[in-house]
């Protein structure tokens, strides 16, 4: 076989790494991967219908529950059952989208065509907000009005979205698992493995508070409102008593943690060796 | 062009690049050799960025690659361990990096048809063969049309024809004005394909010379050579340090002479040659005569 000279066809065209090209490259790698489409599909799968099925389960039982029972009810809890377990799906999916590319090695071709870095984080993070928050809006409200036409046999159970605070409770969930996914995509860049990062956020969110419960009252009363897992979850609560921060104090401690975890996984991504 | 002054990378206790100082020049290929585990990997992760340096300094085409406003014009690397998500497309992976510059999409399929995968462009990279991902690599390199190729062992897990290539595209890159360093841990590789060579062991920088020079000073290369005059080609040529081994009638393997020495001296005395070789795995050995104390991992001694 006789050797083929390669030819190299040239580009006459030189265009700088900029902000908002990294965005579309981050875009584009969001939205090429099957994990972040199942990922995504799950997170609404969970939204939409774990209130459906609470609803149901609420609606059919009714005639037997008792009067304690039926005051735990409350209509709002229902639409935002399934807030509890797609942020599992949220939060792996953040994780998965930095540590993805350390264990592939991909960040190394990440970090060779934009060798500044940072842009690559803010770009990740930025992608993954908007993503995230555009499908879990309409799955908030869907989940919502979904359990509200369930339960409309139970005038006790119905509510509205101009009711005072639901509305702002119910976008709050879809900015819960917004926040909470960019939280556990900061934790994954800091430990740069998955297994690492999935268990950095389940211990945060999920272990680390019942532990708090062996502190004496007065301490929990203290502590409990300001550890991550409560800031963000007064997000999304109707109401908030003297031991738990209200909405906006909620959402204000919670960016507190976002971008203290962001900051520290930016410095973090400068230093390191990669 | 790529100049490292002094560099040095040390993790922890362990100092894997020693105080190397090179320069990759523009139009030819430069060869990067040493042992496995003697700091190639390194040194190209040092010229990238990849790994920050503890001490000295190395630049690409005049500045640091970090401060290279379109570092995908400036430098093409592909690394030795694969950089690619397994979950994604050649196509995607391609895609997603050529947007970082605003490189379209033309590009990307252009490149893509280059190295000939353009029937697996969709699939997902996991499940490509050494041979394909070496190919995504290159690919992935070039899509910049840069200056300068950063390539680590890109022949590793390529079948003869994908050798044969990249041989060509090496030459060719060089021959267009780049600047082409490839690292390699085979010196019978870098023969057929590097002008220079940049040799190191254990971090530091053993010889830093021309292809040519690299196979003069193999002083232990056995030439072979096939005359019907054997038995005077062999009175003439040995001396001082020259040592004649035949094994059939008619060919002769010479040490310690260069190939051009024993064709001036055969072309001197009309005498007629089928063959003059210098042997390829004595080429290999004087690399690992060079290189004997500097290899990170020895094998057992055999008995």
């Amino acid at each position: 076989m006789s050797a083929i000279t390669p030819v190299i066809p040239r580009l006459d065209f030189t265009g700088k790494v900029t902000q908002a090209r990294v965005l579309l490259s981050e875009w584009t790698k969001l939205h090429s991967l099957r994990s972040t489409r199942w990922s995504l599909l799950a997170a609404v799968v969970l939204t939409i219908g774990l209130p459906a099925i609470f609803a149901a389960v609420t609606s059919s039982h009714w005639g037997g529950m008792s009067l304690h029972e039926r005051a735990d009810r409350h209509p709002l809890d229902i639409a935002l059952a399934g807030v509890n377990l797609s942020q599992l799906a949220v939060g792996v999916l953040g994780v998965l989208v930095i540590t993805g590319e350390y264990a592939t090695g991909m960040i190394r071709a990440s970090f060779t065509a934009v060798p500044k870095r940072l842009p690559v984080l803010w770009a990740k993070i930025a992608v993954f907000a908007v993503v995230s928050f555009v499908l879990m809006l309409p799955s908030v409200l869907v989940a919502f009005w979904v359990s509200q036409a369930i339960l409309d046999k139970h005038h006790i159970l119905q509510t509205s979205l101009s009711a005072h605070g639901v509305l702002r409770s119910v976008v709050g969930g879809a900015v819960y698992l917004m926040l909470f996914g960019v939280f556990c995509m900061a934790l994954g860049a800091i430990v740069r493995n998955t297994a690492g990062g999935i268990a950095a956020f389940v211990a945060l969110f999920f272990v680390i508070p019942p532990i708090l419960n062996v502190f004496p009252t007065s301490w929990q009363n203290a502590i409990n409102p300001w550890i991550p897992n409560s800031a963000f979850r007064s997000i999304f609560q109707l109401t908030h008593g003297t031991h738990s921060l209200s909405p906006a104090g909620g959402l204000a401690v919670s960016l507190g943690y976002v971008a203290f975890a962001v900051g520290v996984a930016a410095v973090l991504l400068v230093r390191r060796d990669t | 062009m790529i100049e490292a002054k002094a560099l040095t990378k040390d993790y922890g206790e362990k100092r894997a690049v020693d105080g190397l100082t090179f320069t990759v020049k523009p139009g030819v290929v430069t060869g990067f050799l040493g042992p496995n585990g003697s700091g190639k990997s390194t040194t190209m992760r040092l010229i990238l960025g990849l790994d920050a340096v503890t001490s000295g300094d190395v630049t690409v085409n005049g500045k640091h690659y970090r401060d290279h406003k379109a570092p995908l014009h400036e430098v093409g690397a592909l690394l030795e361990a694969r950089s690619v998500h397994t979950g994604r497309s050649a196509y995607y992976h391609l895609l997603s990096l050529a947007q970082t510059h605003g490189i379209g999409r033309k590009r990307v399929d252009e490149l893509i048809d280059l190295v000939g995968l353009h029937e697996v462009a969709r699939k997902r990279a996991g499940k490509f063969s050494l041979g394909m991902g070496q190919r995504l690599g290159i690919a992935t390199a070039l899509l910049g049309d840069p200056h300068t190729l950063i390539l680590d062992e890109p022949v590793n897990g390529l079948d003869p024809e994908g050798i044969h290539w990249i041989r060509n595209l090496l030459k060719a890159l060089a021959a267009e004005g780049r600047a082409v360093f490839v690292s390699s841990h085979l010196m019978s590789e870098m023969a057929q394909t590097a002008e220079h060579l940049i040799v190191i062991g254990r971090g530091k920088l053993i010889a830093d010379t021309s292809v040519d020079e690299f196979v003069r000073r193999a002083s232990g290369a056995v030439v072979r050579v096939r005359s019907p005059q054997a038995t005077k080609l062999r009175e003439l040529v040995l001396g001082d340090g020259v040592t004649v081994t035949s094994d059939a009638p008619g060919v002769l393997e010479i040490a310690g002479v260069t190939t051009d020495k024993i064709g001036d001296i055969a072309a001197a005395h009309g005498v007629v040659l089928h063959e003059l070789t210098l042997l390829q795995a004595s080429l290999e050995e004087a690399f690992m005569e060079l290189t004997r104390d500097d290899v990170e991992f020895k094998a057992a001694a055999a008995a």
